[in-house]
């Protein structure tokens, strides 16, 4: 049985998604990062982002 | 249909609008459920008790303008008893920038949208600072917007005749590569329509022709309301798709913001008219603007003005801004659109097409808002404009047009 490829074998670039504390951690670590843009759905408010979730591309309209 | 489907369907049809600019009338000849009595406004209904200040003043100089009154006290009364017809010039396809005040005997451009059969209108621009669209109304004001309505627009008339009438959309997409955003910045527009016009007006002969064509060379927002005409006949063309959530119509009176949406009707989402963050003219401050006013921001729902604010580096040293500034503006509103023009071009974006079809969809999951270019009104009537800025349009609005939309959906 050939054993799995090492997961981080080369020189490891990151891209985060989320909080900005894990690239600032691995940025100290000098580890290159690149963070996305990201934030919750109408900035986290359930209710909005519920209504979001019923108007995808796909709903019938009518 | 899909909501997906009808957005494209929406899109499609404002990409294909066009906007020929076919003539000058008084707006009683042509613009649809216009009595004798009645008075336009900008934005969405407001009644005179609580409009604006400007808007106020706009429509006392109306009042003066058309001979109903002969002193502004006289106009207030007028008003007061109800015996004039308020409505939002929306609701007649027309459009007025600022207080947007249109009665009976002021002159309209007519734009036509020959793809879709719409029609459009919008009063002549009568130039910057004092000026009856800001609430101004003393006698120079009056002086001027009368030789506007009744002069300068039959010469332009005749013009456009002889030229057999002009394609405004070309003119825009022309004027964005010569450092327009068609809003707070028409300078190249009216410089393209008055080299279009000038050889018409002089062979004409009719009228005061110098006068008029100096009018137009130092008047440089002419264009402005031939392209919000322009603008309204695209996207009335595009309104009452079901199932899209395009914005179709934003507008301001003063007291209120306001959007239309493309699949709820003709229905209004308002929340308070915003304040506007700008440049003021010399002895004038934020303490002196009313909140942000005007029909104008059909442009940006065109993917003009702010939207297209790349393209008008010059623009932003008149709103108080940077050229990066400028850049930054366009890149955020193509988070929120769901398209890009294919006519009107951006050339510092590699001539990407300007950020097109506000989604609501988008505006309420990025908390991105439309950024509005804007001319800043001083609060109280007869006054004036006072700067130039930009809104940010309320996210309220959109809210609740996401909430309307969804009521709306087969269960």
């Amino acid at each position: 049985m050939t054993p799995p490829a090492p997961l981080l074998g080369g020189d490891t670039r990151v891209i985060n998604i989320g909080l900005d504390l894990f690239a600032e951690t691995l940025e100290a670590l000098g580890v290159p990062v690149v963070s996305v843009d990201w934030r919750p759905p109408a900035g986290g408010d359930r209710r909005l982002a519920a209504l979001l979730a019923r108007t995808g591309d796909d709903v019938e309209a009518g | 249909m899909t909501i997906g489907d009808a957005n494209r369907e929406c899109l499609r049809r404002i990409q294909a609008g066009t906007a020929r600019l076919v003539a000058l009338r008084p707006a009683r000849d042509v613009v649809p459920g216009l009595g004798e009595r009645s008075v336009l406004h900008a934005g969405p209904p407001v009644a005179w008790e609580r409009m604006c200040g400007p808007m106020r003043g706009a429509v006392i100089g109306a009042c003066l303008f058309e001979g109903w009154a002969k002193t502004a006290e006289d106009a207030v009364r007028l008003a007061d008893s109800g015996a004039l017809a308020f409505d939002p010039c929306h609701h007649h396809r027309a459009v007025g920038p600022m207080a947007g005040i249109i009665t009976p005997s002021m002159a309209v451009w007519v734009v036509q949208n020959d793809a879709r059969g719409t029609e459009a209108y919008a009063t002549l621009n009568e130039g910057t600072g004092k000026v009856l669209r800001f609430g101004a109304y003393d006698p120079p004001v009056l002086d001027r917007f009368a030789w506007i309505n009744r002069a300068l627009a039959p010469i332009l008339d005749g013009a456009l005749q002889r030229a057999g009438g002009l394609d405004a959309k070309t003119l825009i997409a022309r004027a964005l590569t010569m450092g327009d955003e068609c809003h707070n910045r028409t300078t190249a527009a009216t410089c393209l329509l008055t080299r279009e016009l000038a050889p018409h007006v002089a062979a004409a002969r009719a009228g005061d022709t110098e006068r008029a064509l100096a009018f137009l060379a130092r008047t440089d927002h002419f264009f402005l309301n031939i392209a919000m005409a322009a603008c309204k006949a695209v996207l009335d063309g595009a309104h009452g798709v079901r199932g899209a959530t395009v914005v179709t119509a934003m507008a301001r009176n003063g007291v209120e913001f306001g959007l239309r949406v493309s699949g709820t009707g003709d229905r209004w989402f308002t929340a308070p008219a915003p304040k506007v963050d700008g440049l003021y003219f010399p002895g004038y401050g934020p303490e002196d603007a009313n909140p942000d006013l005007g029909d104008s921001a059909i442009t940006e729902a065109a993917g003009l003005g702010g939207f297209a604010m790349a393209t008008a580096p010059a623009v932003v040293q008149f709103i108080g801004g940077t050229p990066e500034l400028a850049l930054q503006i366009t890149w955020r509103m193509y988070e929120i659109t769901l398209g890009e023009h294919e006519t009107f071009k951006i050339p510092a974006l590699d001539f990407r097409g300007a950020p097109l079809g506000i989604d609501i969809r988008r505006v309420v999951e990025t908390g991105i808002v439309p950024a509005i270019d804007t001319g800043l009104a001083h609060r109280e009537a007869g006054v004036g404009q006072v700067g130039a800025g930009i809104a940010e349009a309320p996210i309220a609005c959109f809210v609740q047009a996401l909430e309307a939309f969804v009521a709306e959906l087969p269960i």
